[in-house]
């Protein structure tokens, strides 16, 4: 089967082939001037970071050595010649690394209960005032574009050394983003149930109680399973800081130039993130089936 | 209407066995699971100290910190704090720009309708998952002492934390695009690189513009603390507040970085909706 094409006569054609140049040279001038803008920013960015190319590339050889040296061992030798003499301390790097996850565990759990505590006041469809709303929304956001360090920093002066300081600041944390994306949830949530219940003279509580946590609840256990798997990544360097964890032993390898331990403990860190991204990933598809685990 | 029959318990009970007569493995899940998280909290609460004097007395000074941080108040240093605030941004938009550049090239091959083959893709794959698994700040660590102390070594910090995460998203947006043109490209005569330049990258290169606009924005969060290491921006100032109690100027700068964040995302989501047109924003 054959299909004729149709052309146009010779004025009409060129009539469109005008149009048609224009509307691409217009399109092609736009995205010029981004790309100079653009080109324009990363110059001044460059000039306000200090890149100094030359010692990039005189350096850049060290960041290859770096990892050279610290797969070696103290005699000389390949880390992976002597396992033992690698990770000779691993009982303290596995205790530390158990408190890393406990206080990412306590830390999401603590956000997790204060979110909930908090998504149904920011949630559009079920808060019982916009100014309580306004407040609320206004809190998590602050807990939330704050980073978990610097509140670790404070709390680290305010509540002494440790791993009370790390929990706080990731439970902190962890609030905002999780009162965030759970009060979503509740504003995604059929509101027939609420009006059924609202309808027997139930209180508000009760509405929240019987109509909407039914609907709610495991996109907040997942949501959570998620944030924990982010918190594991966020207590390992809250050691740096002083606020416990397994980072305060790799600081002071770092600092001190303990090569083959900064290898080891990096590696522990790494396993245990991979562990714990596919743990959290089956436990969400056990749960909530297999399309909660995007 | 039907009439519930409320005074016949033990007839509802017979018509609706699955709800009324569950297997107790069932009926027993849900509160087993609640009282295991539960035990492992309280066994966490144990085991990291946590007792209510201490609380007390922590909740206590954190009062009194807050009390001393009103009114936020830079003293003399409001030009310094400008300067740092400005190295953070740049630090943000080239550490993503460079992660950007060097990931696209790596994630065509992480990318499974390019490299079909799993014996190359997967150890691609495991490369860019090891890169992600380790934190921004352990990086800056890792770089200050290979460059020094400074910006330039969070901007490299910054680049190679991102090249993890973009080559994940990018290979993922590659492999979500649309087969039939490369199809097409494949039908004309092209040849490979024909097919990725004219039938992958129009349909990529937008999503990826998206993202990489949503990353330049999360690493300015990112960037206001690779300085607590020493790797330059405002958080070299904040610690160095933080940790000479200057309370006032500390609340000054937590605002600076808030007021900071908060422009950068309403530019990058104009700028998204001017990439990506009204489709939705990935």
């Amino acid at each position: 089967m054959t299909v004729a094409v149709s052309i146009l006569p010779e004025q009409q054609l060129a009539v469109l082939n005008e149009a048609y140049r224009k509307a691409v040279a217009r399109k092609r001038f736009r995205l010029m001037v981004a790309a100079a803008v653009f080109f324009a920013a990363l110059v001044v960015a460059s000039v306000g970071a200090e890149v100094n190319l030359r010692t990039f590339f005189t350096y850049f050889g060290n960041f290859v050595s770096y990892f050279d040296r610290i797969l070696t061992l103290e005699d000389g030798t390949r880390v992976w010649t002597n396992i033992a003499e690698w990770f000779w301390g691993w009982r303290k790097w596995l205790w530390m690394l158990g408190e890393t996850i406990l206080i990412s565990y306590v830390g999401t759990m603590f956000g997790a209960i204060l979110a909930f505590a908090l998504n149904f006041f920011a949630a559009e469809n079920t808060s019982p005032a916009p100014w309580l709303r306004f407040v609320v929304r206004r809190l998590l956001e602050f807990a939330r574009t704050v980073p978990g360090i610097v509140f670790a920093l404070i709390f680290v002066i305010a509540f002494g050394l440790g791993p009370m300081a790390g929990v706080l600041a990731i439970a902190i944390h962890s609030t905002g983003a999780l009162g965030k994306l759970f009060s979503e949830i509740v504003e995604n949530a059929d509101m027939k149930p609420v009006e059924g219940v609202r309808s027997t003279g139930a209180s508000w509580l009760s509405c929240m109680r019987f109509a909407v946590l039914p609907q709610v609840v495991a996109g907040y256990a997942s949501y959570a399973l998620l944030r924990f798997e982010i918190n594991v990544r966020e207590a390992s360097v809250m050691g740096f800081v002083g606020a416990g964890g397994i980072g305060q032993e790799l600081v002071v390898a770092i600092r001190k130039f303990y090569y083959s331990d900064v290898s080891a403990i990096l590696l522990t860190i790494i396993a245990t993130v991979f562990v714990i991204d596919i743990g959290t990933g089956w436990m969400r598809g056990r749960l909530f089936g297999k399309d909660a685990r995007t | 209407m039907t009439q519930l029959p409320a005074r016949d318990p033990e007839g509802l009970r017979a018509r609706y066995p699955e709800i009324f007569n569950r297997p107790v493995s069932a009926r027993l899940a849900t509160p087993a699971m609640m009282l295991v998280a539960s035990a492992i909290f309280v066994f966490g609460l144990i085991d990291l100290d946590f007792s209510p004097a201490r609380l007390l007395s922590g909740l206590h000074q954190l009062g009194w910190i807050t009390l001393m941080m009103i009114p936020p108040d830079p003293g003399s240093s409001l030009p310094a704090y400008l300067v740092a605030l400005g190295e953070t941004l740049s630090i943000a938009l080239l550490g993503t720009t460079i992660a950007a550049v060097a990931a696209l090239p790596v994630s065509l091959l992480a990318a499974k309708n390019i490299v079909p083959s799993n014996i190359f893709r997967f150890p691609v794959r495991r490369f860019l998952d090891s890169i992600r698994g380790v934190d921004t700040l352990i990086w800056a660590l890792v770089w200050i002492n290979v460059v020094g102390l400074g910006p330039f070594a969070g901007v490299l910090a910054i680049a190679v934390s991102d090249f993890g995460a973009f080559g994940k998203l990018f290979s993922e947006a590659i492999e979500a695009a649309d087969k039939k043109q490369v199809e097409g490209i494949r039908a004309s005569g092209g040849n490979a690189l024909h097919e990725i330049r004219f039938g992958l990258m129009p349909q990529v290169l937008p999503v990826i513009a998206g993202q990489v606009l949503y990353f330049i924005e999360s690493n300015t969060r990112s960037a206001t603390i690779i300085g607590i290491v020493g790797a330059g921006g405002i958080g070299l100032q904040l610690a160095e507040q933080i940790r000479v109690l200057e309370w006032q100027k500390v609340s000054f700068l937590i605002l600076m970085i808030l007021v900071a964040v908060a422009a950068i995302d309403w530019i990058s989501s104009k700028l998204r909706f001017a990439i990506i047109g009204r489709r939705a924003v990935a």
